[in-house]
């Protein structure tokens, strides 16, 4: 067996595409089979059951699902419920939803029918990345089948109307967002909203709205078949369930997985990967969360669990279980300085610390992979990040600083060797200089 | 009330304030740029962060944060003023430190700011970004580079101003503030986002490089270019005013003022009577005081009362025209009117009062406009009227010209007729609690207004509008000087000429003398031979056909009390002195008397107050507006005449916003912004 998890306890059991992904076939990987038997025994079941299961987000942020959807009001006044699925997926790194959606769309519908009803929600948007458009051809046909098979729609066989609309984005990173999300399908531009107030409360249209990741959607209606239990059966507790892993960089065998949480990463790494380029020594740094989270050198990657709770402990985070492996050849300066140009791009330009922070952060480490730059700018750098950390109104702003903290923290000695070899040999270069005077 | 602690000092708030504003109710001050009382919370700059508990332990902007019972927030704390200074760093980072050329030199947000949270120098070394200028009008100058995206402008345009022509685009540090297709803002109130930008992105254009804000002399007066008397401060370097910016009066303007109110100024150092002129062989030569007051004297001794007539301008102070009238009224003269424009109002001081106020207007829920276009008479009262109808209460009629005022409205008919059947508003105005009607001089001017204001004064009986605490009766003037002028009765005596009688008179022969009080808007070409003697400030219509021109002072250059449209009287400041050898328009006709064997009472300005308070005390109840107090007396029968209502469109009050009064006839500023808004008019966009 290569890893943990069994092949009997896959979720995504068509994840490669391998079988046909339309209706037929999802019914007879199980996908659609006692839906209305769950929604017979109604929402609060429902909500139990998700949180029972210990399923977190599996967008990034890692809140509890089942809590969230609890936080919808418990009774539908004026104003209708909405589930919105955030299929913006966009995070470097990261491409999971992407083959849930191609390879295995129904369950994806299957768990919009059931987290609305949970919610009491009658409509669900499904706001799908501007470049996914394969995907999105899928997933509307899978869609449309799903409507003429009378699973969902007016008057469908489970008796909850539910529509799904699928809505194309235009390629915007901050998109993702859950609140730049809404402003974007509610057609305005795509800039984060401020909280309080939060979704559930007032989302789309001014409605309690709740967003979920697609994997997170995806597996709710496997949960409810296998039970609670069974889910929770897997990984660490406050870490339970399997969980799509996305490994990319120099390994092997870069693959998309599905696996416990909680498993090693170095054991995912070696079995579902075929190990690190040129050997386990080879590795030099490991980002192991999608590009956002802090990277880890060598030596915290061969205890590290992937789960929220042992990344978190090691300054990093799963984020979207995208594993990033960097072998020694890697450049790592250039590396980050590549991400912290990502940032710069799509920060939306809304509030002052990430529209100025993100793009003065990329300059001077344009600088510091040519070595063109001081040493004090290492520390002047590592506090800009700490300036823009935490200070702005949604999350792009922390994701554009850990990378550069993780690299800082980690690998400081080679951007100081980076400094050190530009000057040698130039000494019109200010501060060289002077010690070759003195 | 919820307490909750700022820095350890316990404050009550009330319900829905957020942390910011509960600080400054303990007194700490907040910095800010994006945040501003009167528009939506944008929460973008970051400048207003402080640390709260309970809370996640990082700083929470506090603009944006509504502030909970039991809540502590520190404003003073090292985690605080790191972070403000770490986002000021990053405001100035890219922000040119053009200070010394900028013209927000000297009441910056961000100079102010970095004042306390700035660093000593500058960490930054790479390249500052430019941003291109986009062009936003005549009245606004953009330097956008010095720009730090608050998108207070945008949030203005959108939602004071209602045009939405203001915008950001592109992301990241590529965000620009933009018009989009580079058009001037079509909004009567742009000026004031000069205003509200915390910077130097925008500035004032006919102001550029013209002052330091430190050189200038500060008056508080009142604005006369329309009836609202808006708040404003006067600003003068020596003999000039350099620039009028609005004050805060939440009664009438709020903190806007429109864009004639601001940039008329210009036309106050141009087209000045300096000095007497008389007539003579068909043009005007330059005289002494002596000479002037000479040759009217001997030209009303020689004529009888009956043949002479006075006629007050929009402009006029309270007192100018109660000297004129008490001269006019010993010398006989019956001909004597302050409505140029023959508005057909007078008689009980409710029938031509704004009764339910400015800010009245936010408790009403139903509101019919007769002949009148807002927008255009009192920028300031439709913002007002789009404020309330923003909160969903408020639903609008309108009988008369169908204009954009930046609201939606019914359109129920253009002309009098219509108020006779209302149809489906009427309905509204019955099940409303507090319903209002705005009726505007474009109804009430001709022969036909008494009779619409009598049609008008039915809707309102009809509907309920007038009850003790409620008065839905309104009249919105347009000129500044009307609601005192009727105040003091400055209209015919019993027998007398009206505007239009004596206008008729002068160019039959019948009138003799006639005195123009600061009147231009009136056929000045038509007066036929009379004699006809102008005292104004501007060499405008009336000067151009005076026989005798005595000059006066313009609205900053005495100190004056002003009635609104709500019968509110406002004393105004002596910001500058009159140009040359003009003198206080009062005190003109005060020496003129003595030539005229009629000698005024009263020696001194004080006296000639105290004389006009005594013969009518609604003028000593400064800033007082009546609205609903006065309504239990209220007889709606009695206001204006019985008459048949045509089905004529109703004419509009003003053809051109921007070209009202001879003062801004005088200026450059007004006439660039009349031809733009005339081509903008007249040339739609591609689009379209």
């Amino acid at each position: 067996m290569v890893g943990i998890l069994e092949d009997k306890d896959r979720i995504f059991t068509n994840l490669y595409g391998f079988q046909d992904w339309r209706l037929e076939a999802a019914k007879k990987r199980g996908c659609w089979n006692a839906v209305k038997d769950m929604l017979s025994a109604g929402g609060p079941w429902i909500i139990d059951q998700i949180k029972n299961s210990g399923l977190r987000g599996r967008g990034g942020a890692g809140f509890g699902t089942g809590l969230k959807w609890s936080f919808m009001p418990k009774v539908v006044g004026d104003r209708p419920h909405y589930l919105v699925v955030n299929a913006d997926e966009s995070e470097p790194g990261t491409c999971k939803d992407r083959e849930i959606m191609r390879h295995d769309p129904h369950l994806l519908i299957e768990g919009c029918l059931i987290a609305s009803f949970a919610m009491q929600a009658h409509v669900c948007y499904v706001y799908i990345r501007g470049e996914y458009v394969r995907e999105r051809e899928v997933l509307e046909e899978a869609v449309r089948e799903a409507y003429a098979a009378k699973l969902i729609g007016k008057d469908n066989i489970h008796g909850w109307d539910f529509d799904l609309y699928v809505h194309h984005g235009a390629g915007a990173y901050i998109c993702g967002e859950e609140t730049a999300l809404l402003e974007s399908l509610e057609g305005k531009k795509g800039q984060p909203r401020l909280k309080p107030p939060f979704p559930a409360n007032s989302g789309i249209y001014g409605c309690p709205t709740t967003v979920n990741n697609v994997e997170s959607i995806a597996v709710a209606g496997t949960i409810l078949r296998r039970g609670a239990d069974w889910f929770a059966g897997f990984g660490r507790p406050n870490n339970t369930g399997t969980k799509l892993m996305c490994i990319s960089g120099h390994v092997n065998r870069p693959c998309n997985v599905e696996e416990v949480m909680s498993i090693p990463l170095k054991q995912l790494l070696e079995e579902h990967c075929g190990g690190v380029r040129g050997g386990w020594g080879n590795l030099k740094a490991v980002i192991p969360g999608g590009s956002s989270v802090p990277m880890i050198p060598i030596d915290q990657c061969e205890t590290a669990l992937m789960d929220f709770d042992s990344l978190r402990e090691l300054k990093s985070g799963l984020g979207t279980a995208a594993v990033i492996v960097m072998d020694k050849s890697t450049d790592l300066v250039r590396a980050i300085t590549r991400l912290a140009y990502f940032y710069k791009h799509e920060s939306c330009g809304q509030c002052t610390p990430c529209r100025e922070g993100t793009g003065w952060m990329w300059r001077v480490l344009e600088r510091m992979c040519k070595g063109e730059a001081d040493m004090a700018e290492i520390d002047m750098l590592l506090e800009v990040t700490t300036q823009v950390e935490g200070h702005t109104i949604c999350a792009l702003g922390d994701a554009a600083a850990w990378p550069i903290q993780g690299l800082i923290r980690h690998f400081r000695s080679e951007i100081e060797d980076r400094i050190h070899h530009y000057r040698a040999g130039k000494p019109h270069v200010q501060g060289s200089a002077l010690i070759a005077a003195e | 009330m919820p307490k909750a602690k700022v820095n350890g000092v316990e404050v009550e708030f009330e319900p829905g304030m957020t942390a910011l504003q509960v600080a400054e109710l303990a007194g700490e001050e907040i910095p800010r740029f994006c945040y501003h009382e009167r528009l939506s919370i944008a929460g973008n700059c970051r400048m207003c962060l402080v640390e709260v508990k309970p809370g996640p332990p990082k700083p929470a902007a506090s603009c944006a944060l509504p502030a909970a019972e039991n809540m502590e927030i520190f404003t003073n704390t090292p985690m605080v003023k790191k972070a403000r200074e770490g986002v000021l760093e990053f405001l100035l980072i890219n922000h040119p430190l053009d200070c010394p050329i900028c013209d927000q030199g000297g009441e910056c947000d961000l100079q102010d700011e970095t004042l306390g949270y700035g660093r000593d120098d500058s960490r930054f070394q790479e390249n500052k970004r430019a941003v291109e200028e986009k062009f936003m009008g005549p009245l606004i100058k953009t330097v956008m580079t010095r720009c730090i995206q608050c998108t207070r402008c945008v949030r203005f345009a959108a939602e004071i101003a209602g045009v939405p022509e203001l915008g950001m685009i592109g992301r990241g540090e590529d965000a620009e503030i933009t018009t989009y297709l580079e058009g001037a803002v079509t909004s009567e109130l742009s000026g004031n986002l000069a205003d509200i930008c915390p910077v130097g992105a925008l500035t004032h254009k006919p102001w550029a490089f013209n002052y330091r804000p430190w050189e200038l002399k500060k008056t508080e007066g009142v604005d006369v270019m329309d009836a609202l008397g808006s708040a404003i401060r006067i600003d003068t370097r020596g003999p000039e005013v350099m620039r009028i910016l609005p004050r805060i009066n939440e009664e009438i303007n709020e903190e806007w003022i429109s864009d004639k109110t601001r940039h008329v100024c210009d036309g106050l150092m141009r087209q000045r009577l300096d000095r007497p002129y008389i007539r003579e062989k068909g043009r005007l030569r330059e005289a002494t005081w002596a000479e002037a007051f000479a040759a009217v004297a001997k030209r009303v001794s020689a004529t009888t009362p009956d043949k002479m007539g006075l006629i007050a301008g929009d402009l006029q102070d309270a007192e100018s025209m109660k000297a004129a009238m008490d001269l006019f009224t010993a010398l006989g003269v019956k001909n004597i009117d302050c409505r140029q424009d023959g508005a057909q109002l007078g008689g009980a001081r409710e029938s031509y009062l704004f009764n339910t106020t400015i800010l009245g207007l936010e408790a009403c829920d139903a509101l019919l406009l007769v002949g009148t276009n807002p927008r255009r008479e009192a920028a300031l009262v439709n913002a007002r009227i789009r404020k309330t109808w923003l909160t969903g209460k408020l639903q609008v009629g309108l009988i008369g010209e169908a204009a954009d005022l930046n609201y939606g409205y019914e359109h129920i008919g253009a002309g009098p007729a219509s108020l006779a059947k209302l149809g489906a508003f009427g309905k509204v105005l019955k099940a409303a609690a507090n319903p209002a009607i705005i009726i505007g001089q474009g109804a009430l001017t001709g022969p036909g207004g008494a009779a619409v204001l009598r049609a008008a004064a039915k809707v309102a009986a009809d509907h309920k509008m007038v009850r003790a605490d409620w008065n839905g009766f309104n009249v919105l003037h347009t000129a500044a000087a009307r609601v005192g002028g009727l105040d003091m009765g400055f209209t015919p005596r019993k027998g007398g000429k009206d505007v239009a009688g004596m206008i008729e008179a002068a160019a039959s022969g019948k009138l003799d003398v006639l005195f123009l009080l600061g009147a231009d808007e009136i056929a000045a070409d038509k007066l036929g031979s009379a004699f006809v003697v102008y005292l104004g400030s501007h060499g405008d219509a009336g000067a151009n056909r005076a026989d005798v021109v005595l000059p006066g002072a313009a609205y900053t250059e005495k100190p004056g009390i002003y009635v609104n449209t709500e019968g509110r009287a406002q004393v105004m400041g002596r910001a500058a002195f009159p140009k040359g050898e003009a003198r206080e328009d009062w005190a003109v006709i005060r020496a003129l008397s003595e030539h005229l064997g009629k000698q005024l009472p009263y020696d001194s300005l004080e006296a000639l107050r105290a004389r006009l308070m005594q013969d009518h005390p609604t003028f000593g109840q400064v800033d007082y507006a009546p609205g609903a107090s006065t309504a239990a007396g209220f007889d709606l029968k009695s206001v204006g005449e019985e008459g048949a209502l045509s089905d004529k469109a109703f004419a509009g009050a003003l053809s051109d916003f921007y070209l009202t009064n001879p003062i801004a006839r005088a200026s450059v500023t007004m006439a660039e912004c009349s031809a733009l808004a005339i081509s903008v008019r007249r040339a739609p966009l591609a689009a379209e």
